[in-house]
């Protein structure tokens, strides 16, 4: 166990090192001087070249690498372009928003997704499982705005029942969550059904059947924990994905949280925040996929024992 | 020396330059006339950028800035009017080479202590310090000592003065007719050195001045909340309570919210797709602002790429672009141009009618520049919606009269860098990167993207266009800061222009005018929600009672 983890580790430190070497390398692919981009379009060659030297634009690379990656440990993340102050605080300020967007959206996905994938294999190839399977296709493949701007229409500009945008009370989380969350439950409700079908064709559901226990104690106690592996690696990855990518419904609602933060970046060439957003993005998704690899033993002690 | 010396008002009265007449609206009525109070909601989609004056200089925090602090100069709301500000009076000497300001007396800062002589001297030395790494610091070349200042041979602007309590002197090491729009602009707004030395190089988020409003909290990709300063040295002003800048607000949503009356400005404007159906609405004209900017959007005509060399090549290229649909690709919110300057500009001549669209008219100029089947060529343009449609457009008109023009779409920087390297760009459409004035004074359409000191490695005159005759003149013209000679030195920059025209490096395209959204509640003229020099006009506007 404390092998795998410092296994685990050791892999995740050498894959941050690689993003670090590759967003390092972004700054330099530009074709603009970075200096230059700071110092604007009035600018004169004396501040151009106090920039320069500020930054240590005028150093070897290697020495810059170095420098840049001693900066990172000490959680430097360089000076934006554009907002023209640290990239660390601008990070750390939003990451409150979006890591309480990522727990509800993952919370509803996860409770509709379970819901919906235990009814359907229970009720396999019936009227139900076709339509939540049907119901789950089409939300997988539904844009993410279309939806937030229909919830957003719907429930906040017409009935008036949520704030339109904004973020600070308990009603301006629901629909960012559940735009996340409505898309996110199709891929886990039909990966619980598939796993629950599987698992309720084992031997030793048949035998807990056989015992005479209730129905819902068979599904709740003895099928479904076993049907929960996958659920536990994909939020996993939902971690990942969520710190980075719920640009768009951050956009349409208003929510400060990192994606914004990327979007606007990315529209203005901010490569310092861009390169900072990427860094805890990658940062994020090692460590949910940490977790749920460290996770899954304690759900599985067959994946202990090994 | 100082003989002739003239009052301030005197000055400020000359310098109400000439367009008065292109600007159609009224002044806004005196303070006293409006309804005092109210919090307001202004919305953006992008954050706040530095409020540090010195550094600031993108069209959101422009306007902020100008209300935050205040400078020696400053303009009638809505107009490009210079009045003094700060300064109490001023004088100009004869040479144009000293000015001498009085400061206001009693005039505090918000921390509470007074604003002195020593503060402007501080705030300009700043904003040109290349320590400060300020975009600005060029503006100030014509002061005395700058280079020295500049190169580390001196630790400060010699040419600034303060030889008493409330006197500062400018001295300039040559005549320079934009001075005072110089001392007006967000570079020369005067801070408390105590208060930038305590932000520890934070100043931009703590920001500390004298003007009409004070930063009270900044929730960082939030909001930002101002509130009136209510020792401003000038009474009644401003008239709002606050205003609350929310950020992260998509211009969709935030025109939703505005109808619903939770916003009072969306600041992004109006999106196409919502343009059409706010603009048949019921309450369009109170709600929809639409006002003329200092912009003007062109092709640069490199004048080193053959066969783009040849004049008349480039009055047919003028002859062949179908202004009026180009208009339409932005839904009509820009007017078709004819010569450099933006009609809201001093020297822009109503008299002119430039170069009509002509297809055969511009095939017989082609054919007798030895081009009768036209020629290929490339159009540079920045990569962002609409300017890949509008250089669509100019390649089909081009096509009319046998030009090929193959489409560059490139991101901004990627362009910038191709206009200022020679030889490069033969064609560059100026879209998402057009010169807005940063003063209202024709020269500063001028040096930089027509004059040859732009046309240089790096530079931003995309023609490489020299021409050394009407640089001559461009300079005399710059030379005449005798307040008498400001209507013959406005005369002046207008023949220069028209005369670029003649010489055409440039193919102007249009005059973009900006659209703001506001809540019925909010009163005033279009022009202080976008004022020639500031955009919103925090200052003037006001909620109705």
């Amino acid at each position: 166990m404390l092998a795998l983890f410092a296994r685990r580790a050791v892999q995740a430190a050498l894959i941050l090192l690689g993003v670090a070497a590759i967003t390092f390398v972004l700054l330099y692919a530009l074709p603009a001087d970075p200096a230059v981009l700071l110092a604007g379009r009035n600018a004169t060659p004396a501040t151009v070249a106090s920039i320069r030297h500020q930054l240590g634009l005028d150093l070897p690379l290697p020495v810059q690498f170095w420098n840049y990656l001693v900066n990172l440990l000490h959680g430097d993340l360089g000076r934006s372009f554009n907002q023209k102050t640290a990239v660390a605080p601008l990070i750390l300020a939003r990451l409150p928003a979006t890591l309480t967007l990522m727990a509800a959206g993952i919370a509803i996905e996860v409770a509709i997704g379970l819901t919906l994938g235990v009814i359907a294999a229970l009720r396999r190839d019936g009227v139900v499982d076709r339509l939540v399977m049907t119901l789950s296709f089409v939300g997988v493949s539904t844009p993410q705005f279309l939806v937030a701007l229909l919830l957003l229409y719907i429930f906040a500009a017409t009935l008036g029942w949520f704030p339109m945008s904004g973020y600070g009370t308990p009603a301006h989380l629901v629909l960012p969550a559940f735009t996340l969350g409505i898309l996110g439950a199709g891929w886990y409700a039909r990966v619980v059904r598939s796993a629950m079908i599987e698992v309720l064709g084992q031997d030793y559901v048949r035998t807990a059947n056989a015992k005479g226990l209730s129905a819902p104690r068979v599904v709740l106690r003895h099928a479904l924990p076993n049907a929960l592996l996958p659920v536990i690696a994909m939020i996993g990855i939902d971690i990942g994905q969520f710190m980075s990518g719920t640009v768009v419904v951050e956009a349409v609602y208003g929510w400060p949280g990192i994606g914004q933060l990327a979007w606007q970046a990315i529209q203005q060439v901010d490569i310092p925040i861009i390169m900072g957003v990427t860094l805890v993005s990658a940062f994020a998704i090692v460590l949910g996929n940490l977790v749920a690899d460290l996770a899954a033993p304690l759900i599985d002690p067959r994946i202990r024992a090994a | 020396m100082l003989k002739t010396l003239m009052r301030s008002t005197a000055l400020a009265a000359a310098l109400a330059l000439a367009p008065a007449a292109a600007l159609s609206v009224a002044l806004p009525t005196p303070a006293a006339a409006q309804a005092q109070g109210g919090d307001i909601v202004v919305t953006y989609k992008d954050d706040i950028a530095t409020l540090d004056p010195a550094i600031g200089y993108d069209w959101q925090n422009w306007s902020i800035i100008k209300s935050l602090f205040s400078r020696l100069m400053d303009y009638t709301p809505g107009t490009p009017d210079l009045v003094p500000s700060l300064a109490e009076s001023f004088t100009v000497s004869p040479d144009g080479l000293t000015y001498t300001f009085k400061l206001r007396k009693g005039v505090k800062f918000t921390n509470g202590r007074e604003v002195v002589p020593a503060d402007v001297k501080y705030s300009i030395e700043r904003a040109v310090d290349p320590k400060t790494q300020g975009p600005g610091a060029g503006f100030f070349g014509a002061i005395a000592g700058f280079d020295d200042f500049t190169a580390g041979k001196a630790t400060g602007l010699a040419g600034i003065e303060t030889p008493d309590a409330d006197t500062v002197v400018f001295k300039l090491s040559r005549p320079d007719a934009t001075f005072l729009h110089v001392l007006a602009i967000n570079f020369s707004s005067i801070v408390p050195k105590e208060a930038v030395e305590a932000a520890a190089g934070d100043f931009g988020k703590k920001p500390v001045g004298s003007g009409t409003f004070v930063l009270k909290e900044w929730v960082i990709g939030q909001k930002l909340v101002f509130a009136r300063n209510p020792d401003y040295f000038v009474k009644g002003v401003p008239h709002i309570d606050s205003f609350t800048i929310e950020i992260g607000q998509e211009p969709l949503v935030a025109l939703l919210r505005l109808q619903k009356g939770e916003v009072d400005i969306a600041g992004d404007g109006i999106p196409p797709a919502k343009f059409l159906e706010m603009s048949k609405g019921p309450d369009a004209k109170e709600m929809i602002v639409d006002g003329q900017q200092l912009n003007t959007g062109y092709v640069t005509l490199n004048t080193h790429i053959k066969p783009l060399d040849n004049v008349k090549v480039r009055q047919a290229l003028n002859m062949a672009i179908n202004k009026d649909r180009i208009v339409r690709i932005v839904n009509g919110r820009a007017t078709p141009a004819n010569q450099p300057l933006p009609p809201l500009m001093p020297g822009y001549d109503t008299a002119y009618k430039g170069y009509a669209y002509d297809v055969a008219k511009a095939k017989e100029l082609l054919k007798e520049a030895g081009y009768p089947d036209g020629f290929s060529t490339v159009l540079y343009s920045t990569n962002t919606d609409p300017q890949p449609r509008i250089a669509q457009a100019i390649q089909q008109d081009l096509a009319a009269v046998g030009v090929k023009a193959e489409i560059k779409a490139l991101a901004q920087s990627n362009v910038i860098a191709a206009g200022g390297t020679e030889g490069e760009a033969p064609m560059i459409w100026s879209g998402g990167m057009a010169w807005i004035a940063d003063f209202p004074d024709p020269s500063n359409f001028y040096g930089p993207i027509l004059g040859c000191a732009g046309a240089v490695q790096g530079g931003w005159n995309w023609s490489w266009y020299c021409n050394e005759e009407l640089q001559k003149r461009a300079v005399a013209a710059d030379s005449m800061s005798d307040p008498a000679k400001s209507a013959e030195r406005v005369e002046a920059w207008k023949k220069v222009f028209i005369d670029v025209m003649a010489d055409a490096p440039w193919i102007p395209i249009f005059n973009e005018r900006r659209v703001v959204a506001k809540s019925k509640r909010m009163g005033g003229e279009p022009n202080i929600y976008i004022d020639p020099t500031r955009v919103i006009n925090y200052d003037a506007i006001f909620v109705k009672n």
